[in-house]
């Protein structure tokens, strides 16, 4: 009784602060609505829908043996306690995205990302994270590509092996340029950034060498190397020597970039790879948990509006309209494929049992929902001026200040040169004009946020602490992904010459590292060269193919719960998957045929060879016009193949589903037989 | 209070891999006791040991957007 009336009341309050955000007109409003809008939205849905998933459309089984009792090895198969997996599977799925996309999308106002966070987490990205989970611990931890080969057939599989290869290159060309962006004429930050690669590696040969296998002593050691680099960072801007070796432009970055990826692919895990990523780690849980705390303390107002007229498809950081935009925008934090890797494959793996499937799957993707919300709170809290000002890119804006605030403030959002320059030199810059891709702006969010709830003495050090911070896993998820596009290419090149499949053969390795860092340096090159930020192209394109994959794990999901005779609970995937083929179809329909130059592929390649050829561009633009026009087509090439693909898979998946209900012979299901657990209750191995 | 903070920090060591020898020496003692076989060949090294499991480590998708 008591237990119902507390629902009720978080049910109510819920209703209220959805309402709230969404009805809310003019006045400012405070962002505690946010936090206690998505905790009600994640408490109802947690309690009532995840749990009916469990128990009536998977019907989880808590007396059955999972993968890892059955196939216990002590290495990679070992039942775990479910906090230590929960922890392990939420590290590996928040990366940066659900930071960079509601930064992004914040150009339409708070509402509608807002609003997609909560809405398309509850109802499709945790349901995908919970059911590739359930379905892959139910196949001996099998991974996504495997399940759509086994289920579905050979073209389910070979598409999500392209796909996944695919959206590894994008994710780490927009990866790098947010870096890039990041640290374009900014001494402070590329020092910084600079001085976490050999910190990495200090950490690494201390764990190796000096006392193996001491992780946690190696770790906090290298979290205060990383902290004392934050503010070395301060005396490098300062002193007149250092600043000009860390001053660089964009594209001279890019190359170091590049070379850093590569030498990262090619090294061994333990010296730079393994350490970075638990310094990554640690900076990354540690982040976040302060900025909650912050947030909650200092409640600041949001002063973004709710809609802003953006939403027409004008918008300064990326063209395009509300609708289908805002949904590719943000992928991570609402829906994710690259989870469909992680909960397929490596988190099964760990699972003692089944019913844990709810909290690790579905839990874990909403407290991801919950980073992007903060990420979109931190965003949205800047005066809306300074947010364009930082994020619009100098071919839409202008490149002077001046143009740049003039245009700015013609759009309804006020902004002074003197209120740029007071903030870049709060923030220890020459200059936050241009920086696209949403780490500086969250920085500078950030910073305000911990400034106000922590001291306003240190914005600068808060500042570059919140760029290092996003930093130092971007080039996590740029050294891990480069490597794992390493071992895939290795497996299929294989295929032809099985010495270039040998994963510790040096020339396979150059040559295979070397195609992968080739393919996203290549649009890294590109994105920085492009006087419109790059970003504007790179983000959706990302986010097509995230969707896509998202897409493929929904197919077997819901290829799977029809052939298990659960037709009529079909829709939970169904539902998600046909709004992602919507999107997604819409998004690239728009990328190949609008004749907005800022949406449509060929209109701004038709656009930019007839300013060309009528030689209306200046000189240096010039030069740059022939690359730029022969990437906007293969740009289309890809949009193409991607939405091709996904048609391809969800038209072979509603084939099988056919022939399934037809009676005609499907693949059979690949389900392991059930054994009984022999692990006592609430027992687990800690 | 005591016990909470150990079990923190038991769950710290885990999550991290601080003591991932330790477990791997009790599997090992106990898949001899039990005496299967499980390819056991004496218990590696610590630092050898570290070795294998940071490189098997990163072998699959660990890390994403």
């Amino acid at each position: 009784m008591l237990k119902t009336f507390i629902w009720i009341l978080i049910g109510g309050l819920g209703a209220a602060a959805v309402g709230g955000i969404a009805l809310q007109r003019g006045e400012t409003i405070n962002s505690l609505w946010f936090i206690v809008a998505a905790l009600c939205v994640y408490a109802l849905a947690y309690r009532f829908y995840a749990a009916w998933i469990a128990a009536k459309v998977l019907a989880v089984d808590a007396t059955r043996a999972t993968p890892a009792e059955r196939l216990d090895n002590g290495r990679d198969f070992v039942p775990t306690n479910k906090w230590i997996v929960f922890g392990h599977h939420f590290a590996a799925i928040a990366g940066p995205g659900p930071l960079v996309g509601p930064t992004l999308a914040a150009q339409f106002g708070y509402l509608p990302g807002t609003l997609w966070i909560l809405i398309g987490a509850v109802l499709g990205g945790c349901v995908q994270d919970m059911v590739t989970l359930f379905f892959s611990t139910r196949r001996n931890a099998r991974s996504l590509g495997q399940m759509a080969r086994d289920e579905l057939g050979v073209l389910g599989g070979t598409a999500a092996l392209i796909g996944t290869f695919a959206i590894m290159i994008i994710l780490i060309a927009v990866l790098g340029l947010v870096v890039v962006n990041a640290m374009k004429h900014s001494p402070w930050a590329t020092s910084t950034v600079a001085a976490t690669i050999p910190i990495a590696m200090i950490v690494g040969l201390y764990m190796r060498s000096i006392r193996p296998g001491r992780v946690l002593e190696a770790s906090i050691f290298g979290v205060a190397l990383l902290l004392a680099s934050v503010v070395y960072g301060g005396f490098v801007d300062r002193s007149e020597t250092w600043r000009v070796v860390f001053d660089h432009d964009g594209l001279t970055l890019a190359w170091w970039v590049i070379g850093y990826g590569f030498a990262a692919a090619v090294l061994p895990v333990w010296l730079l790879l393994a350490p970075r990523d638990y310094l990554s780690t640690f900076v990354k849980l540690g982040t976040i948990t302060l900025l909650a705390i912050a947030i909650i303390i200092l409640r600041p107002d949001v002063k973004m509006p709710a809609l802003t007229p953006f939403i027409d498809g004008s918008g300064p950081i990326f063209g395009g309209k509300l609708f289908p935009f805002v949904f590719i925008t943000i992928a991570c934090g609402a829906i994710s494929g690259f989870h469909a890797l992680i909960a397929s494959g490596t988190t099964p793996k760990l699972l003692t049992n089944e019913r844990d499937i709810r909290m690790i799957g579905y839990g874990g993707m909403l407290l991801e929902s919950f980073v992007a919300m903060m990420a979109m709170v931190a965003a949205t809290v800047l005066e809306p001026g300074v947010f364009f000002a930082v994020n619009s890119p100098a071919g839409v804006v202008g490149a002077e200040a001046a143009d740049a605030v003039a245009k700015i403030s013609s759009w309804g959002f006020p902004v002074t040169v003197e209120q740029m320059q007071t903030l870049a030199a709060q923030m220890g810059e020459t200059t936050l004009f241009a920086r696209t891709g949403g780490a500086p702006s969250l920085a500078v969010g950030m910073a305000s946020i911990f400034g106000s709830a922590f001291g306003d003495g240190l914005l600068a050090l808060w500042y570059h602490f919140a760029i290092m911070f996003e930093a130092i896993f971007i080039l996590t998820t740029l050294d891990a992904g480069t490597r794992v596009g390493r071992f895939m290419l290795q497996d299929m090149l294989g295929n032809f010459w099985p010495k270039l499949g040998e994963t510790s053969w040096t020339p396979s390795v150059i040559l295979t590292s070397g195609i992968v860092v080739a393919g996203w340096g290549y649009f890294l090159y590109i994105g920085v060269i492009d006087p419109n930020g790059g970003v504007n192209i790179l983000w959706p394109l990302f986010g097509i193919a995230n969707q896509m994959l998202a897409a493929i794990a929904l197919s077997v999901a819901t290829g799977i719960l029809v052939k298990s005779d659960k037709l009529k609970y079909a829709w939970i995937s169904g539902i998600p998957l046909a709004w992602l083929v919507t999107i997604t179809s819409a998004a690239a329909w728009e990328k190949l045929v609008s004749a907005d130059i800022r949406i449509g592929f060929f209109a701004a390649a038709n656009d930019m060879s007839a300013k060309l050829e009528g030689g209306l561009l200046p000189p240096e633009k010039a030069n740059i016009a022939p690359q730029l026009i022969f990437n906007l087509h293969l740009d289309a090439v890809i949009t193409l193949f991607f939405v091709t693909l996904l048609w391809l898979i969800v038209l072979d998946m509603l084939r099988v589903c056919y022939r399934h209900l037809a009676g005609k012979p499907v693949p059979p299901l690949s389900e392991a037989p059930h054994s009984p657990s022999r692990l006592v209750e609430n027992w687990a191995r800690d | 209070m005591l016990k909470h903070l150990r079990t923190v920090w038991k769950a710290v060591r885990r999550l991290s891999g601080d003591d991932a020898y330790e477990r791997y020496l009790e599997h090992h003692a106990r898949c001899h006791a039990h005496g299967e076989d499980h390819q056991c060949t004496g218990p590696l090294s610590r630092a050898e040991f570290f070795k294998q499991w940071q490189d098997q480590k990163w072998e699959g998708i660990k890390r994403c957007c």
